[in-house]
């Protein structure tokens, strides 16, 4: 019971504070100048996200997460804001007008009120299925095939193989039009 | 998962895993311990280095400090600590400051989830896993923070004011990309064979079926080239290239800041050689016996494992400082062709037939554990070898560069040689 008690308020604990970091790091993110600085931001958002799956038992996803994100994209996005010199706040033109930030608060408070919609209404309580403990118990009773792995890879390439394979057609299709657009450039000069 | 605190107050079973207290006890002792003696290890293979690369240039290298320059890495520790800190001008504080520390601690945290030894029963305790986490996702955790470190480079470079160090750190990030993509893939055909991401179970696996090395040569091969280029060491040093750059991304530090970067290259090597250790060469097993690898556990079998995985480690820590001071730097262009042109395609096909082979030998029913499936393995890793170190290769990376030059033409320049004319100086 007393375990019980400390675990909940544990989990509490980490939940705050990863969240609030996370929330921080995010505004941060949107209000630095530099870009060097926000990239830097957005890759302790990543984080902290990583720190949630975790307390979720999502262990394979909060790898994944650092991995794919902080480790290969943000590392993308910062050499191509070193290699574009994008370091002087002076040189950067972005939307930042007045209307921009009338429709931006506007879009923001949008987002809250349907926050706070669904929260009223229990709409997300209503949404988790009534058996969902006993599947929990069920799941963690039975020893997982194949590891953490497993019970992510076998509907991925059994159920939704198409879904999967199309989805690296899409990409495959970014990276050739990339290709194209960097080839035409050359050319023409 | 946390049990009732009664389970606290039980009289353990040495055989059994720890209750959740004690399990929080250990691993503290465990972080701590593992933390001590690994910043101790990353000091003293800076040593192994210097003396290393003394005894293959024929000089002595460090040996006033204390008995064999024993006591070096700690004056130097004292010098750098001592040493002003400079701040280079239009610098970005906080991202110079942090730079260092982000670079050192990926290369640390790497090493938790890796297992040192066969599990130490513990009178009172409990069966205690000898590894500071035995995560579930294993493998990906070290993946996943080894793909940080780069950061610390690239955030260095950027942050110094400097166009060198700015460059450094731009290779550094292209670099880091390209060879975790061709590290990645190289163990996915250890993680096929082994079925699971933990490490634990990698090591288990190999004591069963036999060291991976010799079971899949190629992905050894292609793991150990994308850890050199991970951890920024010769040949594949071009973030700090001297001769271009002075000193690439620390170009602009000094005193301790700059020496975490050295340090952070060190424990990325004894991180790496780890890996290379628990992936391929069996981890703690002993080889030729599978006495280590079964329960009852005792202690004798914890320190007995533990030597071994040690002593395994450090040939891997030495090999890297014998290729540091053997082969030159790349060119830039040759790194990337290398990675994209050479690993990754190699690394994808290796996947392909592998998974294509051990799917083949499941549906036969060939027993995992028999002589069978280690012959069918070994055998296409012979032909594997042969094709790509013997026929694909030719002067590339493996055999000598003359292996290009035809056959009449090396005839014809080693009777030249032989002559004398050209090694005696005398002219023809």
């Amino acid at each position: 019971m007393l375990a019980n008690q400390f675990h909940s308020l544990f989990y509490a604990f980490g939940f705050y504070l990863f969240g609030l970091v996370a929330i921080a790091s995010a505004v941060a993110f949107v209000t630095r100048k530099s870009p060097v600085a926000a990239a830097m931001w957005l890759v302790n958002v990543m984080f902290c996200l990583a720190a949630l799956y975790v307390m979720l038992d999502a262990q394979f996803i909060a790898a994944m997460q650092v991995l794919v994100y902080t480790g290969a994209i943000m590392v993308v996005f910062l050499f191509v804001i070193m290699l574009l010199n994008l370091g002087h706040p002076s040189e950067l033109a972005d939307a930042r007008g007045r209307w921009g930030y009338i429709f931006a608060t506007f879009i923001g408070l949008v987002m809250l009120a349907e926050v706070m919609a669904l929260n009223r209404a229990n709409t997300i309580e209503r949404m988790i299925p009534p058996d969902l403990a006993a599947r929990a118990a069920a799941a963690a009773a039975t020893p997982l095939a194949g590891g953490i792995i497993g019970p992510v890879a076998a509907p991925l390439f059994n159920e939704y193989l198409l879904a999967f394979e199309l989805t690296s057609v899409l990409l495959l299709a970014a990276i050739v039009g990339a290709v194209v657009l960097g080839k035409r450039r050359t050319d023409a000069r | 998962m946390m049990h009732s605190l009664s389970f606290l107050l039980q009289v353990a079973n040495p055989q059994l895993p720890p209750t959740m207290g004690m399990f929080v006890l250990m691993g503290l002792v465990k972080a701590g311990a593992a933390f001590g003696i690994y910043m101790l290890c990353v000091a003293y293979t800076t040593l192994a280095e210097r003396r290393v690369a003394a005894w293959i240039q024929d000089r002595l290298g460090p040996n006033r400090v204390g008995p064999e320059g024993f006591l070096q890495p700690i004056a130097d520790g004292i010098k750098n600590f001592m040493k002003e800190e400079a701040l280079p001008d239009g610098a970005s504080k906080a991202l110079f400051i942090m730079a260092p520390a982000i670079a050192f601690v990926p290369a640390m945290l790497t090493w938790a989830v890796i297992p040192f030894a066969s599990p130490l029963p513990v009178p009172g305790v409990g069966l205690v896993d000898m590894v500071v986490a035995d995560l579930p996702v294993g493998f990906l955790f070290t993946l996943a923070i080894s793909s940080l470190g780069v950061y610390g480079i690239t955030i260095a470079g950027w942050s110094s004011n400097n166009k060198y160090a700015l460059l450094g750190g731009l290779r550094a990030s292209a670099q880091m990309i390209s060879y975790e993509i061709a590290m990645g893939m190289s163990t996915v055909c250890v993680l096929l064979l082994a079925g699971n991401v933990n490490l634990n179970e990698v090591v288990a696996q190999q004591g069963a079926q036999g060291w991976n090395v010799l079971l899949l040569t190629l992905a050894f091969f292609m793991f150990a080239v994308a850890a050199l280029a991970e951890t920024n060491r010769v040949p594949f040093d071009l973030p700090e290239a001297e001769s271009e750059l002075i000193a690439g991304y620390h170009a602009e530090y000094s005193s301790m800041r700059y020496s975490m970067f050295p340090l952070a290259e060190y424990a990325n090597v004894i991180t790496s050689s780890s890996l290379m250790v628990t992936l391929f060469f069996g981890g703690w097993d002993i080889p030729f016996t599978t006495w280590d690898n079964l329960p009852p556990w005792t202690i004798t079998k914890t320190l007995l494992t533990m030597a071994l995985y040690v002593s395994k480690v450090m040939f891997f820590v030495f090999f890297f400082i014998w290729l540091r001071w053997t082969v030159p730097r790349f060119r830039y262009d040759q790194l990337m062709s290398l990675g994209w042109k050479v690993l990754l395609p190699m690394a994808l096909v290796y996947i392909t037939v592998v998974a294509s082979l051990l799917l083949g030998l499941d549906a036969a029913g060939v027993a995992r554990t028999g002589w069978a499936f280690r012959g069918a393995m070994l055998g296409m890793n012979v032909v594997f070898v042969v094709l790509v170190f013997w026929v694909l290769d030719r002067g590339r990376l493996i055999s000598p560069a003359y292996s290009r030059v035809e056959r009449e033409r090396l005839a014809r320049m080693r009777a030249v040689a032989d002559r004398g004319d050209l090694l005696s100086g005398k002219g023809a």
